[in-house]
């Protein structure tokens, strides 16, 4: 259930403050997210939007309350400014014809409205969307849903109001995967989550008492790679189906098996291995196991990363410290690609190729920072001392990251323009850490 | 006002696409063509758990790791796999020791502080632990006598985010295996 909803003006900082508290969670879930939203940006950039309610036709109060759901979301994206409940003129529903002038003087560019019906064992949801300045429908889909799957409706429902709005598409049907720790050191639990990207729904996938890392999404959305030290004295590279519960072991020479990363294909994955000497990169054939080495030198290189089905972004200390360097997938002379700061590490690019984020190090602890590729720009997105793991959403716009909040692990989201930060923590008491967006479900 | 219909409701591909390859659980009931119907079947997790690891092993003290040299962890600088001068007798004595009883078995564990991306430090984990390997072997001892992993910063023995905690963060474990390990 949504607990609050607060949006007001900080005439101090000029700027609009969206709160959003959640308390959620399926009671079968062990660990519950609570997500703090911190919105900052000029108001005039977010869009007005009035989010009314959704009507309901069942007996007693709705399963779900989809209006409140849509509004975190846009609210979470900051490109939109959702007017506050209490100030609605008025609380049209699904089929309704709104009053344009009254939602245009209220300040609101676009209208959603909504209902919601019991049938069979389920319900339908539906909704429209308006623009109230041209005084259109934009958009109404009708969605048949069950208890399962409404908060799916909802976001799916942000989705097409984003996209029909932006001419983006929308991210908040997806889900996020990240490590997560608790207990005292020595008894130390370890899970690989997954949960929606509104940090609903947290699910424990694996659970070991040894550590977990680099959480990497097939394409498929269904398999993920990561390292697990469930042996003591040698590391593993698995591969897990989170539907079937089923994994298999990918690679466990002496040494480091580390850093996964799939190929844009889904057939390979990009790793680190040590066998042979120093940290080197490889590219293992999942279904075969056949090895090619990718690198070759003394020094370390690891955290691989696809920037296309031909190249590879890896981190190397080759010239000294750590730093991003370009090779193609199958193998050859690299290229540095970060000369910015004397610590450039743990590259991830953005779906569209265009942009990469990594850690920056220049002194004073360690940020997200992103070059644009066809320039070579740089600038440092984050503020903190310890971040860490970039992801970008499916869409591109945003960025996930761990970063460190009152000496626990939290994540952290920014969109790429600068207008929304959030955090993430866990209410467990744990630490979170390595966050990966999914891909779009296929 | 326009007159506005909401007869047809629209499905744009986008929306087919992104549930297209789900089952689609009720869709015998979608009368109409504008009810999609939406399968949370992507949202299915299966958890699998790991248990039955054993961390502490009970050394008899009469055992090669029983009679080790009790100075056991070695500490490192700041990004540096370098061993520091004041260390290295303690290596020696592990040297001597092991070169002396051939049956010794170490793992060296090498270690980071938190600071830095994961995946590099567990390389910077394993350059410790080579650092060490390395010097035990030029003391004697023989290559098979020693492996080496690195946890990197996974395993910190000091949770704080200080100078301190970093510093007793960074280290390798030398550890005298016993019969029995995982």
């Amino acid at each position: 259930m949504l607990d609050t909803v607060a949006l007001y003006f900080n005439e101090q900082f000029r700027v609009w403050v969206v709160s959003v508290l959640f308390a959620l969670g399926l009671a079968a879930s062990p660990a519950q997210a609570v997500i703090e939203i911190e919105i900052t940006q000029g108001g005039e950039n977010a869009i007005p939007i009035a989010i009314v309610p959704f009507g309901w036709s069942g007996s007693g109060s709705p399963p779900e309350d989809i209006a409140a759901i849509v509004t975190a979301d846009l609210q979470r994206s900051g490109n939109f400014a959702a007017l506050n409940r209490d100030d609605l003129v008025a609380n049209p529903v699904s089929g309704d014809v709104p009053r344009f002038a009254n939602w245009r003087l209220s300040g609101a560019d676009f209208l959603l409205i909504g209902g919601m019906r019991p049938e069979g064992s389920g319900y339908v949801v539906e909704f429209q969307l308006f623009d109230v300045l041209q005084q259109a429908l934009l958009s109404g889909f009708s969605f048949q849903v069950t208890d399962q799957t409404l908060r799916s409706a909802a976001h799916q429902i942000s989705d097409e109001v984003y996209e029909e709005i932006l001419g983006i598409p929308g991210a908040f049907n997806t889900q996020i995967a990240f490590v997560s720790v608790s207990g005292k050191v020595g008894e130390r639990t370890y899970k690989l989550q997954l949960a929606d990207a509104d940090g609903e729904n947290p699910q424990a996938m694996l659970t070991s008492p040894r550590p977990i890392l680099s959480p990497a999404w097939a394409p498929d959305g269904i398999r993920i790679a990561y390292v697990s030290f469930e042996n003591r004295t040698q590391s593993a590279i698995y591969i897990q189906n989170r539907q079937l519960g089923s994994r298999i072991k990918v690679i466990s020479r002496e040494g480091i098996n580390g850093a996964p990363s799939w190929s844009p294909d889904g057939k390979r994955l990009a790793i680190t291995l040590s066998y042979e000497g120093s940290p080197d990169i490889y590219v293992v054939q999942i279904e075969s196991g056949t090895l090619r080495r990718i690198t070759d030198s003394a020094a370390i290189d690891t955290e691989p990363v696809w920037a296309d089905d031909n190249t590879i972004i890896f981190t190397s200390d080759r010239s000294g410290g750590p730093q991003l360097y370009e090779v193609s997938a199958r193998g050859g002379r690299a290229e540095r690609i970060t000369f910015e700061g004397k610590y450039n590490a743990s590259a991830t690019v953005s779906p569209d190729g265009s942009s990469v984020a990594f850690v920056h190090g220049a002194g004073s602890g360690f940020q997200i920072g992103v070059i644009d590729r066809p320039t070579g720009l740089f600038q440092t997105l984050t503020q903190g001392t310890l971040d860490d793991s970039p992801s970008f959403s499916p869409n591109g716009q945003m960025i996930i990251f761990a970063t460190e909040k009152n000496g626990r692990g939290t994540l952290g989201a920014l969109s790429l323009d600068g207008s929304v930060s959030q955090s993430l923590t866990l209410d467990d008491g744990g630490s979170v850490r390595e966050p990966a967006w999914s891909p779009y479900s296929q | 006002m326009k007159k506005i219909s909401f007869v047809a409701v629209l499905v744009t591909s986008t929306l087919i696409s992104a549930c297209g390859s789900l089952p689609q659980r009720g869709g015998d009931d979608a009368s109409a063509q504008d009810v999609i119907p939406l399968s949370n079947d992507s949202a299915v997790v299966r958890p699998v758990t790991i248990d039955g690891v054993q961390d502490f092993e009970n050394i008899d003290p009469n055992s090669i790791a029983g009679k080790a040299p009790a100075d056991r962890v070695i500490y490192f600088d700041y990004d540096q796999a370098e061993l520091r001068a004041e260390f290295l007798d303690i290596v020696a004595q592990h040297g001597r020791f092991l070169a002396q009883n051939p049956a010794g078995r170490v793992r060296l564990e090498g270690h980071t502080d938190e600071r830095g991306t994961r995946e590099y430090n567990i390389a910077l984990g394993e350059a410790r632990a080579k650092t060490i390997a390395r010097m035990l072997q030029l003391q004697g001892v023989n290559a098979v006598q020693t492996r080496t992993v690195s946890y990197g910063e996974e395993l910190p023995v000091d949770d704080a985010h200080n100078n301190d905690a970093w510093a007793k963060n960074r280290r390798v474990n030398i550890i005298y295996e016993t019969a029995v390990q995982n």
